[in-house]
């Protein structure tokens, strides 16, 4: 049994054989499937310029179907497989139980990712991920997103079995390490959302069948957004493990509390998937009681989650870093920070845009009242290309540029751009969030082929600003989509090309993950000891007048759109 | 490990002290009951409650 294991030089940890071998092949796949997804990406944010318009009416939904399933489903949850295998077997010391199963699931997430892709791909199912009945699909399309979902699930159990079985087999003390504890929370999400997602997709393949005669639109989306929104709060947990864990491995960084942001998990679990209802807030047939209690009451224990990780983060890096006597000031233990570390500025640049752009927009259009500014423009798109993306996958790009050469014990394949490469995607993405935000703040309609009504019986006439917005949005999807490419071509260089490394202390050039700290701040419980965090407490006020600011701006912008006198 | 006296900066270890564990801590320790809760919390006030809403809409005539 021992020579299953291995351990890692550069970090200690003891490493389980099969489990690493699942870690790199959904790592892989998840990036190639990014790849895969940023190009429909690009085809649809040059189909929204205007001025280039590039695909035709039919190739632009199916090119939009394929981009949010590829990027929000496959992308995202096989690198999320990876993750919890990573933070049960690897961060607990522990077996990864049940490989044979892992590969199984593996199996039939890819299966069920290309089933859904040719579909897809075929031209006959682009009703968009968010696939709204009565508009129907190819069995073969809900088919295969059940197959993947099947998978995943099984990923989750085995990361139930693995932390379970590792306690009972002691291979850790006391409680879990947060960031395992945070992908516990992603997990435990995760099985609601495919339980939500198999009691809707289920009756809808058979209705594309034939042997359902019909199903209620609204009882679709209740019971669909179950699904929807929950999967964007696994991410949420999940990129929130990934900043603990990075703040760990980088800084040796430990959480200010382990207990305050346990609770603030704690909070998630409670009630962040009730906040699914914010996706129905316009829909006549739900009374106000049901919308404002789950997106109001509810959600705003999560916010308040979200804002606690949000502090300690990086109050966590601060104390690290003052430790080593980076105290001058405010913000000096800030501008000395590892800037030109790929890993940190990805991660720096994930907590920022998903506080300001994600975050605060977030809060503003799950409001009932406020949301009917917005709803259904291209506001939303924007808002959560800041959360999933400048969020998530930037958290996941960052991670990545640890996670697989320590894996692979390889050199990293393009170093030198390797340091640019958070920046242009990161700032190239945040470009897009915001210019779709304010295009949406003019009322420019999402999932649109053609904002000039051309051809349209009714015209309407968009201010020049929108359709300047819609063109600064293609310019900066250029960037983003140039630094998402960067991203992958490094990741699978490195794979492939990548040199063996040298033992750590022989490199010559400055490596990009300096010589990790014994990463134990990421694999036991424990708190930092201080609340000296001044810093990050200044950072905190800018962040809540920022928020305020903008919420009050958008009652006022309420006010004239109605016209109240 | 009991309540916040433990701030000392090593990291602290599971020490059996033979000290009742905190409710909270119990929780938190029980990954299959916080499963429950995260599964059961959401179907019964977001799917069940919206479900049941949309069931007592009268039928068109
Ligand atoms: C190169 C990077 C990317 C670019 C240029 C891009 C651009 C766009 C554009 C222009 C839209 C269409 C908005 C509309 O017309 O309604 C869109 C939709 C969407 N994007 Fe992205 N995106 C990128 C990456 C991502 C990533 C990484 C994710 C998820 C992790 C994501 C998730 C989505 C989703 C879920 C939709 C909605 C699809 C729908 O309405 O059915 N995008 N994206
Ligand atoms: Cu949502």
């Amino acid at each position: 049994m021992s020579n299953d294991f291995r351990t890692c030089p550069d970090t200690g940890f003891k490493i389980h054989l099969p489990a690493d071998k699942l870690i790199k092949w959904n790592a892989v796949t998840a990036i190639v499937f990014l790849l895969i997804g940023g190009i429909f990406g690009l085809l649809v944010a040059l189909t929204r310029w205007p001025a280039v318009h590039i695909l035709p009416p039919d190739l632009f939904y199916l090119a939009l179907t394929a981009h949010g399933l590829d990027v929000l489903l496959v992308w995202v949850i096989f690198f999320e497989i990876a993750l919890l295998y990573f933070t049960s077997a690897v961060l607990l010391n522990a077996r990864l139980v049940g490989p044979k199963l892992g590969w199984l699931a593996y199996v039939l997430m890819l299966g069920g990712a290309l089933m859904t892709n040719v579909a897809v791909l075929r031209g006959d199912s682009s009703v968009m991920f968010t696939s709204y009945v009565p508009m129907q699909a190819a069995p073969d399309f809900y088919l295969g997103i059940i197959l993947f979902a099947v998978g995943a699930l099984i990923g989750c159990g085995l990361f139930f079995a693995t932390i379970i079985v590792a306690k009972k087999e002691r291979t850790y003390e006391g409680s879990i390490p947060l960031v395992t504890f945070g992908a516990l929370t992603a997990a435990i999400i995760a099985v609601f959302t495919i339980l939500a997602g198999a009691a809707i997709l289920v009756p809808t393949l058979f209705w594309s069948m034939g042997l359902i005669a019909h199903i209620d639109t609204l009882m679709y989306k209740v019971v669909w957004w179950a699904m929807g929104h929950s999967s964007q709060q696994i991410n949420v947990a999940a990129h929130i493990a990934v900043w603990y864990a990075i703040a760990a491995i980088l800084f040796g960084a430990k959480p200010l509390s382990e207990k305050v942001s346990r609770f603030a998990f704690l909070l998630y679990i409670l009630f962040l998937q009730l906040a699914s209802a914010h996706h129905l807030l316009v829909e006549p047939g739900l009374s106000s009681e049901y919308k404002i209690f789950n997106t109001s009451y509810a959600l705003y224990l999560a916010v308040l989650a979200s804002m606690i990780h949000g502090l300690t983060v990086p109050g966590a890096v601060e104390a690290a870093q003052r430790k080593k006597g980076f105290n001058k000031g405010l913000f000096e233990w800030l501008r000395k920070a590892p800037w030109g570390n790929p890993v940190f500025s990805g991660f720096a640049m994930s907590v920022v845009f998903f506080g300001f752009l994600g975050g605060i927009s977030g809060v503003m259009m799950g409001t009932e009242q406020l949301n009917i500014i917005i709803h259904n423009t291209i506001y939303v798109p924007g808002h959560f290309h800041a959360t999933v993306v400048t969020g998530t996958t930037l958290a996941f790009m960052a991670l990545s540029y640890w996670l697989v050469p320590t894996l692979w014990q390889k050199e990293l394949f393009l170093p030198g751009i390797a340091k640019w490469q958070p920046y242009l995607f990161g700032i190239g993405m945040a470009l897009v969030s915001t210019f779709m935000m304010g295009a949406g703040t003019l009322g420019v309609p999402r999932r649109h082929w053609d904002i000039s009504f051309a051809d349209a019986a009714m015209g309407f006439d968009f201010p020049a600003a929108a359709y300047l917005m819609m063109g600064l949005n293609g310019i900066s999807a250029i960037v983003a989509a140039l630094g998402a490419m960067i991203f992958i071509i490094n990741m699978v260089g490195t794979l492939l090309l990548g040199k063996d490394k040298v033992p750590a202390a022989a490199a010559p050039e400055e490596p990009v993950a300096p010589a990790a700290p014994p990463a134990s701040a990421a694999t036991s419980y424990g708190s930092a000891g201080t609340m000296e965090v001044p810093g990050t407490f200044v950072l905190a006020l800018i962040f809540l007048v920022s928020f305020i600011l903008y919420y009050f701006v958008n009652w006022k912008y309420l006010a004239s759109v109605w016209g109240l006198s | 490990m009991a309540d916040p006296g433990t701030g000392a900066p090593p990291p602290e270890t599971g020490g059996d002290t033979g000290e009742p564990i905190p409710f909270m801590q119990q929780l938190l320790d029980n990954p299959l009951l916080l499963l429950f809760i995260g599964v059961v919390s959401p179907t019964v006030l977001y799917i069940l409650w919206g479900l049941m809403e949309i069931v007592a809409i009268p039928m068109a005539q």
